[in-house]
């Protein structure tokens, strides 16, 4: 009788610590252009292969080849340049403020930027996004109101959700913004539903769907994917790889087995892997989706592959867990340099012009900060009444809440 | 006027609804070609087409989660859970999603949906199929909690909640489904074209979510009830010969405080009868309630009969069922105080 190994538990880790030296060598990154861009109606099953490479249209020196490059002109280059430097420069207004105690909490996108706003430059107005809390490029990529969102920031008398909630889950249904939640993935479903109503009134509008790496281990990332399979509405299912879930790197979600994007292959949605540091693949491959959504094809999975250059927000200290410098290693760059390293390359920018526009977008982060500061911040001038607090619970006000609101005496 | 049983005025009201909102969309697990477990969709297919009626895989957190996205667009979904037992896993999307898109997006988003799912026992239904878990609903701010226990308030409550532009919870007993029932598991069943509540009229009617209605008068005692346990409680206070004054609450969430005062001044005697398991069950908040507002009219304790605080057992089931005889005794305890 031959004796059974004892059993272990694989427990997945990081291939670095603190004070080791950073190594990306299990990231593969292949060549720009080539992926090759398939027709929108394309069999999920021949396009398997596409979730274990990598779409990238920027290669190292800064050309946009293949398939996927094209569709942006160098108006349209500049302002998606413009979008992820005016979103770098709100997310570092906003960490100074935090840090000023002018709000309690923040969540900052570095290193993420090209994602939400190329995507966002994909969709047309009427679209909704059911966004995480790391997808602000949204909002500034729409157009939204910068002093808008530092008021909601500050909870102060401007601020629109009335100071209910945590800095940064906004809300703007105008801007096709759903109001965030904070707890992990319960949004992805609700995309779906939201697309399938579309689907069902006969509309043309479609749904982006938003999660992180470390939410699809979430059992409502799978229920999402069950009905989008099922019922095939307009969706696009985004999930950010951004390597770490607070401090859980993402083999702790499953990533070190299989890649995020296989996991649609279960469900014949079809998936795209895509550089998500490239803002001309992140609008390539959107647009893809896009497409295939409003031509009534159907849901599209599409994992980003970035890295969280920032903590996970200004209570989290990533020293504690990784490598200070990893962020440096990482093989994909920073969006914005390798926009800008393009723009020069087809004669569309210069050092000087940049120079010029990072002081442009700053005077207008600090200015909108200035008038968001005049209607108050966390603990300082005017905030909303503590009297709304017993709004906006049901619509109308029933009667026990209104007895509560004169217990508190407001 | 159409003598109707709880299941076919439940598919009125849908219907009824279905046929005047294109909005209106209804779906759940085998809701579609078949009609559903109950049968309370039978023929909602045929009539609406698939896309405004139609089978959901068996993924209750999808089921609710789908369904909040359909009314933050602009639809009305009314989602079927097949069982209440079966509602947990869609409990976080309608915890921390449907109760709070309003109050989260300052009025921006809502849900206006409605869930509706089968609840309670009495069918041999065991530990899964027997549930009671309205206390885990009224708990939640943003959420309303509705139980009929009449096909006039069914059909009328239910047009209600899907007009209401707050998520709705709607139980319906299921032992209420086909007929009344006295809590007497020995006795035939009767169906609901003898009793008088099942006279529903045809087409749009409403019955208010908050609004409780009385269904016995007396003035001995105040029993507070909903669901199958209203007509329980005519049962144990006919055999009793105890002069109850009998309030079905209809819904929990908004509650008809002021008929709930008015009759326990009058009775200065309060009981309180639900098929949920006692501790931490909506009856404990109904006593908090009236002590705070009759403490000064009350002649006795207030008494509570619930189910016990044990899992719905299979084979004991009336030992667990809070019958006709519990009630009873119950009663006559609050009239000799």
């Amino acid at each position: 009788m031959t004796s059974a190994p004892r059993l272990s538990l694989h427990v997945p880790e990081p291939t670095v610590r603190p004070g080791g030296r950073p190594d990306f060598s299990h990231v593969a990154v292949p060549e720009a252009g080539e992926v090759p861009r398939p027709p929108i109606d394309v069999n999920p099953s021949d396009i398997r292969d596409f979730a274990y490479t990598m779409i990238r249209v920027l290669d190292d020196k800064g050309d946009a080849v293949g398939d996927w490059a094209g569709g942006l002109k160098s108006d349209d280059l500049r302002k998606g340049l413009r979008d992820m430097m005016l979103t770098r420069a709100f997310d570092a207004r906003m960490l100074l403020s935090q840090r000023q105690g002018k709000t309690s909490f923040y969540i900052q996108c570095l290193g993420e930027e090209a994602i939400a706003t190329a995507h966002r430059k994909a969709l047309k107005p009427g679209d909704m996004c059911f966004p995480t809390y790391r997808q602000q490029g949204l909002l500034i990529a729409y157009g939204w109101p910068i002093v808008d969102m530092m008021c909601q920031i500050f909870a102060n008398e401007k601020d629109r959700l009335k100071g209910r909630q945590l800095p940064g889950l906004y809300s703007s249904k105008e801007a096709g913004f759903f109001t965030v939640s904070g707890n992990l993935g319960t949004q992805y479903p609700q995309a779906v539903g939201w697309a399938m109503a579309s689907a069902i009134s006969g509309d043309s509008r479609i749904a982006s769907g938003w999660i992180g790496e470390g939410a699809t281990a979430e059992s409502d990332f799978h229920s999402a994917l069950v009905f989008a399979s099922v019922y095939r509405p307009p969706v696009i299912l985004n999930v950010v790889n951004n390597q770490w879930a607070i401090s859980s790197y993402q083999g702790i979600a499953g990533g070190e087995s299989a890649k995020f994007a296989a996991r649609a292959h279960g469900f014949g949605i079809p998936s795209l892997r895509v550089d998500g540091n490239d803002y001309l693949a992140v609008y390539a491959a959107s647009l893809w989706a896009v497409e295939r959504a409003r031509a009534n094809l159907g849901p599209t999975l599409i994992e980003w592959v970035t890295y969280r250059a920032g903590a996970h927000s200004t209570s989290d200290d990533p020293t504690k867990y990784r490598p200070k410098d990893e962020g440096t290693a990482w093989p994909l760059g920073d969006p914005i340099e390798r926009l800008k390293t393009h723009l020069i390359r087809i004669g569309a920018w210069s050092e000087e012009r940049h120079r010029q526009m990072q002081a442009e977008v700053d005077a207008e982060i600090l200015e909108a900060a200035k008038e968001a500061e005049s209607h108050g911040t966390l603990h300082d001038g005017p905030k909303p009444s503590a009297a709304t607090m017993f709004e906006d619970v049901f619509k109308e006000m029933p009667r026990h809440l209104r007895e509560q609101r004169q217990q508190l005496g407001v | 006027m159409a003598r109707l049983s709880m299941v076919e005025a439940i598919r009125d009201a849908m219907d009824c609804k279905m046929a005047e909102d294109e909005r209106v969309v209804v779906f759940g697990e085998d809701v579609g070609y078949f009609g559903g477990v109950f049968r309370c969709t039978d023929g909602l297919q045929r009539k609406y087409g698939k896309s405004r009626c139609f089978d959901a895989p068996i993924n209750e957190s999808g089921i609710v989660g789908v369904a909040i996205g359909m009314g933050a667009y602009g639809l009305r979904p009314v989602a079927e859970i097949q069982f209440a037992d079966y509602v947990y896993p869609g409990y976080d999307q309608l915890v921390s999603e449907a109760a709070r898109l309003r109050y989260r997006s300052g009025g921006d988003f809502f849900a206006p949906i409605v869930i509706r799912m089968p609840c309670g026992g009495g069918i041999y239904g065991g530990q899964t199929h027997s549930q009671s878990p309205e206390a885990v609903f009224t708990h939640v701010c943003g959420l309303k909690t509705v139980i009929p226990s009449n096909p006039y308030d069914a059909k009328g409550l239910l047009i209600a909640a899907i007009e209401d532009d707050d998520p709705v919870i709607f139980l319906e007993p299921k032992r209420l489904y086909n007929g009344p029932f006295s809590g007497h598991p020995d006795q035939p069943v009767t169906p609901w074209a003898k009793h008088l509540l099942s006279e529903v009229p045809a087409g749009r009617y409403v019955v208010p979510l908050g609004k409780a209605a009385v269904r016995r008068e007396g003035r001995g005692v105040t029993v507070l009830s909903y669901g199958t346990m209203t007509h329980v409680a005519e049962a144990a206070a006919e055999e009793t010969g105890v002069d109850a004054e009998i309030i079905d609450l209809r819904s929990l969430i908004p509650l008809d405080i002021d008929a709930i005062q008015t009759s326990v001044e009058k009775t200065g005697r309060c009981l309180i009868v639900h098929e949920a398991t006692l501790t931490s069950g909506f009856g404990a908040e109904l006593a908090a309630q009236v002590m705070e507002r009759c403490f000064y009219a009350l002649e006795a304790p207030i008494e509570r009969v619930a189910g016990w605080d044990t899992p719905y057992p299979h084979a004991e089931e009336w030992d667990y069922f809070p019958g006709p005889a519990r009630v009873g005794r119950a009663l006559l305890k609050a009239m000799e105080a």
